[in-house]
């Protein structure tokens, strides 16, 4: 039961390892010569102006908002598509309405306007 | 003899496993080395395929673009990645001045580790699976998010303007794709009755799932393109507006990884539509000799990933509105009704005994002509409103006029 488990775990493993020894080999290939002019950041040629951490638009906000829902939804439709097979119609005429509550807060958000990108 | 030309794969692991006994190791100890052994083997498997997979990519796109693509390193230049990777090697790493560093030497890892992680529940052929999860289609969601993860690291951790916005961008783009994704996920799993891979991939004998949920498919598809961030919907790296996006100040190998996760993140996503809605490793004979199950997931694989850079090489880049038009009011609400259109056709054929392939391309035809309709009216409804603003323009003016 643990052992797909175990594999996954020394995959995810070896997906940061690998990489990690390749960059550590570039690390002891690559010449060193950092200077105060090389380090700074790139930004077409001219030197940065102020802070980089500007603030963001409110759209990413709302649109991160939707997705929260949306995902948590899946939660929920998961358990209900893998038990579908044992389910009556009715059943499934329930799931569909729990989908068209979801689509009904879709069509309030598209209704209120936060879905075109200003 | 003829176990080994059947099914190389398990052959090779039971003879490992019984040298390994053989020597006196426990039995638990042998299994842990055995899948020490394979993670790493398909690891670095991966990560050499990514010579091929960026080789065939250029020269592809080459040829579209009426181009000889590399042509000078090696056979038909197949071997120009590599020369690009030892240039890359003795490349210096800079680090830019304000660079947090632990997510800023982190990123490049997550981004490579989440598409290695998901080739973990990829069966390739009927015994040549890594892990037969339960939930494998949960753990594909999760482990793709991973990615993204690094990506926003990448570019929150680089203290560079260009970057920054490509990971605001990630945010609205690549997150936003992930709910077409989800709900184009739960087709196969209701069809199937299951989340694991391998159920999936056997519940498709008679007929694939492409066949059954053709529409379902395709948001997939889409979405999974756009949840990599490939052409056309590479905004997040998009070189006219933001030079270079959330990689912009990585260098040397740094950057490769990150190059390396894209391509290897491409040829994942046909891996995954191959498996899901094509059928997998399924095939004449495939469950007699393993060896044909995984010719015949490297043949459909291969067809899809031609797909996507075909659409690479066919579109421009889509403007950041209009992908998230495109997202919400036409791939989600399109994920939705197909959904519901599935489970009621399936239990339909179920209950009455219909012909299920049939009701399934029913319900499939009146969406698509559901579909036209909506567009349709949307579309005039448009037209209507820019010819009222442009009346009450002309109004006005001529108004001004008098």
């Amino acid at each position: 039961m643990l052992e797909p488990w175990i594999f996954i775990a020394l995959l995810l493993g070896a997906g940061m390892l690998l990489p990690g020894v390749a960059i550590a080999a570039n690390w002891v290939l690559s010449p060193k010569k950092p200077n105060s002019l090389k380090n700074t950041i790139y930004e077409c040629g001219i030197e940065t102006v102020g802070e980089t951490y500007v603030q963001l638009k409110g759209a990413y906000y709302i649109y991160a908002l939707i997705f929260v829902v949306f995902d948590i939804e899946a939660v929920f439709l998961f358990p209900w598509a893998v038990a579908y097979d044992q389910l009556q119609l009715y059943m499934v005429l329930e799931g569909v309405l729990f989908i068209l509550i979801l689509a009904a807060g879709l069509i309030y958000a598209w209704r209120k306007g936060v879905l075109e990108w200003v | 003899m003829q176990s080994f030309l059947s099914d190389p794969f398990l052959f090779i692991a039971n003879w490992l496993e019984s040298v390994l006994l053989g020597w006196g190791l426990q039995p638990s100890l042998a299994t842990f080395l055995l899948q020490l052994l394979g993670a790493l083997a398909l690891g670095t498997s991966l990560l050499l395929l990514t010579f091929l997979l960026i080789w065939a990519e250029r020269k592809i796109v080459a040829r579209i673009q009426d181009r000889l693509g590399p042509n000078r390193v090696g056979p038909f230049g197949i071997f120009q990645t590599v020369a690009d990777l030892l240039k890359l090697v003795t490349k210096e790493l800079i680090t830019p001045q304000g660079a947090d560093l632990i997510p800023y030497n982190l990123a490049p890892l997550l981004a490579v580790m989440s598409v290695v992680g998901l080739w973990a529940v990829i069966p390739m052929a009927p015994t040549l699976l890594g892990a037969d999860i339960s939930v494998g289609v949960l753990y594909i969601i999760s482990i793709g998010a991973i990615g993204t993860l690094g990506i926003m690291l990448a570019g929150m951790s680089s203290n560079n303007k260009y970057a920054l916005l490509g990971a605001f961008r990630t945010v609205a783009v690549m997150v936003s794709y992930a709910v077409p994704m989800v709900l184009a996920l739960l087709v196969p799993v209701l069809l199937s009755g299951s989340m694991g891979m391998q159920a999936i991939v056997n519940a498709q004998t008679p007929v694939a799932f492409i066949f059954l949920a053709p529409i379902a498919a395709a948001i997939f598809f889409v979405s999974s393109v756009a949840e990599v961030g490939r052409a056309p919907f590479d905004l997040l790296e998009a070189e006219s507006e933001i030079v270079a996006g959330f990689h912009i100040e990585y260098s040397g190998l740094k950057f490769g990884m990150f190059f390396v996760a894209e391509f290897l993140h491409a040829f994942t996503i046909s891996a995954l539509t191959a498996t899901l809605f094509l059928g997998g490793w399924q095939g004449p004979w495939a469950e007699q000799y393993t060896f044909l199950g995984l010719l015949y997931f490297i043949i459909k694989t291969s067809l899809v990933y031609f797909v996507v850079i075909w659409l690479r090489g066919s579109f421009p880049r889509i403007r950041i509105d209009q992908m998230n038009a495109l997202n919400w009011k036409f791939i989600t609400p399109l994920g939705l009704a197909s959904l519901i259109f599935t489970a009621i056709a399936e239990k339909l054929a179920v209950d009455f005994g219909l012909p299920r392939l049939l009701i399934h391309l029913g319900a499939n035809a009146i969406l698509v002509a559901l579909t036209a309709l909506a567009l349709g009216a949307y579309a005039r409804h448009q037209r209507t409103q820019a010819a009222v603003r442009q009346e009450r323009v002309r109004r006005k003016s001529t108004a001004e006029a008098a």
